[in-house]
């Protein structure tokens, strides 16, 4: 396969134009993700290939066109909505969960949901409270979502063509922070299957879980954690509805110590679901109790200070891992 | 407006089926055969006759908590209806929704819902798929006068309008949002001049006359299919049920109110017109009673010989499958 070095965010709209080329019932709503090809660049260039009736600006009204991607999903067609700041879907959760989540299930599978979400998650860059949540643990919850979390270009290319091929909702969760980031990609297209997590650093002593930009935090010190003498395995869900389990607890068989990082509030968040999954699954693989390391529960401060205050950092994981080998 | 007999007689065969539907599933409802909710549509069923004989199987209705009639004008088997409200596995929604969840796709059935307001938005997607797919289908929300005042409503007819989609909505404005009267929750209370005022085509009509229904409808799902974006039709009836069976029904509005709107009967009106008009005979109308009759003891007999749902499919269908 060819391959060069290329972004997340082209990575992701690679995806998304090749699918939209493939399947003509695709279109795209959001703000400002027509001509302008969206504030994050999510669909630069495809305007122009694709036209106003699928890449669809729209008013400010993210309840009522979550609505409508509702009913043109039931009536054979795949809408994506751009959310552009993740924060927005909020206005729109009872379409989603009252509605999209639930219409398979009502109608015994005679319908499919087809629905697409996307939107730029975390906290960076002084983004301020209305524009840095996270809130996939709210899904998460709710029966007939997908939810999926990439953190590599490659992974971000592979998991939205997949999610475009899926016939369930799909959140796809895109955080601020490695948006820029570059990595190898194949200019084919390919898909990652939901529910596999990636194994990025094996390791004998703490298995560290690690979600969104929690991924390239914990790796980055895992070198200094081994010359301590801590070895860390590093495991990125990639998706969080489903959950590959089976990873994590093989892992948690081998290391005997969990560490779950993770920006989004901690109390009933996948931290929390995970802890609880591994206790009942692998209670006698586990030497200590399982940590969690989470973004202050406390909305987002704008002050760079205080922002940078509710976000682990780097030497807070490293603090959490040594904390846990030395149990 | 001529309106061949078989169609006249279409239109009144409908509005009886529901009717005898309805009166049926509140029995069943009193005998405790029906254990949720039962939402009747007694005396507004002009609307969902007059609107639904211009769809076809393909067209997409999304309708509200009050939608027996709009499943049954749609094509919805009353069997399928009655199983439903038992909660049979041979109801329409194999037992997972009662009275305010019926889908049938199979007929264009969309589904109604709990929430009020959705299925405006719902429509205007489904006017959204059919314009891209570029087919001449339609997508139709019937809701009631308190989805008026909802954001819903401001936020769908702009979309609709904005992006001239195919759909048709259908304001059946009863007076009451079950218990507040739809004066006390606007001051505008003109439905069809606000709806105007977001620049699609709109109109009011006595919502008991399933005729003037059927030729508002026409001309909007017409202009629908040929391109001419969406439609409001505001149709101006009366529930003369309570709102949910069981509930109590006074304090609100008046029994003189009640009376008054039993009086413009939409069935009995229609009849008499017909029969005035000798567009038909009596026999005719008599022939359609007996047969609506026996249709509706045969769904109850269905319904009631029809198994449970089998509760270890209690989680299937959550997902579409493995990906």
């Amino acid at each position: 396969m060819a391959a060069r070095e290329i972004n997340f965010t082209e990575a992701a709209r690679e995806a998304l134009a090749a699918a939209m080329t493939r399947d003509p019932t695709i279109f795209v709503l959001g703000e400002g993700i027509g001509i302008r090809g969206g504030n994050f660049n999510t669909t630069l260039g495809l305007f122009e290939r694709f036209g106003p009736r699928r890449l669809r600006d729209t008013p400010i009204c993210e309840r009522g066109f979550v609505g409508l991607c509702t009913g043109a999903a039931m009536t054979g067609t795949r809408p994506v909505v751009d959310f552009m700041f993740i924060d927005f879907i909020l206005d729109s959760v009872g379409e989603l969960t009252n509605q999209i989540a639930k219409i398979q299930y009502m109608t015994g599978g005679r319908l499919k949901m087809p629905v697409l979400l996307r939107g730029c998650v975390g906290i960076g860059g002084g983004a301020a409270t209305h524009h840095s949540g996270s809130y996939y643990p709210l899904f998460v919850n709710v029966p007939g979502f997908r939810v999926v979390v990439p953190t590599t270009p490659y992974d971000a290319k592979g998991l939205l063509s997949t999610a475009l091929r899926c016939d369930d909702p799909v959140l796809f969760l895109e955080h601020k922070s490695l948006l820029n980031v570059r990595g190898e990609v194949p200019e084919e297209d390919y898909q990652i299957p939901f529910g596999q997590a990636r194994l990025c650093r094996q390791g004998t002593g703490v298995t560290v879980v690690a979600i969104g930009p929690l991924v390239p935090k914990c790796l980055a010190v895992c070198d200094t954690l081994a010359a301590e003498g801590i070895s860390v395995e590093v495991i990125d869900p990639r998706t969080l509805a489903p959950l590959d389990m089976d990873t994590i607890l093989v892992s948690v068989r081998k290391t005997g110590k969990l560490l779950v990082a993770d920006e989004s509030f901690g109390p009933c968040g996948v931290g929390a679901e995970i802890a609880a999954q591994v206790m009942a699954q692998g209670f006698d693989d586990l030497a200590a109790p399982v940590r969690r390391l989470n973004g202050v529960h406390t909305p987002t401060p704008y002050s760079p200070p205080l922002e940078a205050a509710v976000v682990p950092s780097m030497d807070q994981v490293a603090a959490a891992v040594r904390d846990l080998a030395a149990e | 407006m001529t309106i061949p007999k078989d169609t006249l007689l279409s239109l009144y065969r409908t509005m009886v089926r529901i009717r005898r539907c309805e009166e049926q599933l509140a029995r069943s409802y009193a005998a405790g055969t029906i254990t949720g909710a039962c939402h009747t549509y007694v005396g507004e069923e002009a609307v969902a006759t007059g609107v639904c004989a211009h769809l076809r199987d393909d067209d997409a209705v999304f309708s509200t908590h009050r939608g027996h009639g709009h499943a049954l004008a749609k094509g919805v088997p009353p069997g399928a209806l009655v199983a439903e409200l038992f909660g049979r596995a041979t109801g329409c929604s194999g037992g997972r929704g009662g009275s305010m969840h019926l889908f049938s796709p199979e007929v264009g059935m969309m589904g109604t819902s709990g929430i009020v307001g959705p299925c405006i938005l719902q429509a205007t997607g489904a006017g959204y798929s059919f314009q891209l797919k570029e087919t001449d289908q339609v997508g139709v929300a019937f809701f009631g006068d308190g989805a008026v005042n909802n954001g819903a409503f401001h936020e769908g007819l702009n979309m609709a309008t904005i992006w001239d989609l195919p759909v048709l909505f259908v304001c059946e404005n009863n007076m009451y949002a079950t218990e507040i009267a739809f004066k006390d929750s606007a001051r505008n209370t003109d439905v069809a001049g606000r709806a105007a005022g977001y620049g699609l085509h709109a109109e009011a009509v006595d919502g008991n006359d399933v005729l003037a229904v059927y030729e508002a409808a026409g001309a909007a799902v017409a202009r629908a299919r040929q391109g001419g974006g969406p439609s409001l039709i505001e149709c101006r009836t009366y529930r003369t049920r309570p709102h949910a069976e069981g509930m109590r029904d006074g304090g609100y509005r008046s029994q003189e109110e009640i009376d008054s709107w039993k009086a413009r009967d939409p069935i009995s009106a229609f009849a008499q017109s017909l029969l005035d008009d000798g567009a038909v005979t009596a026999a005719d109308l008599q022939t359609i009673d007996a047969a609506i009759v026996a249709e509706i003891q045969e769904a109850v007999v269905f319904a009631t010989d029809s198994p449970w749902p089998d509760a270890t499919t209690v989680a299937d269908h959550i997902y579409a499958g493995t990906v």
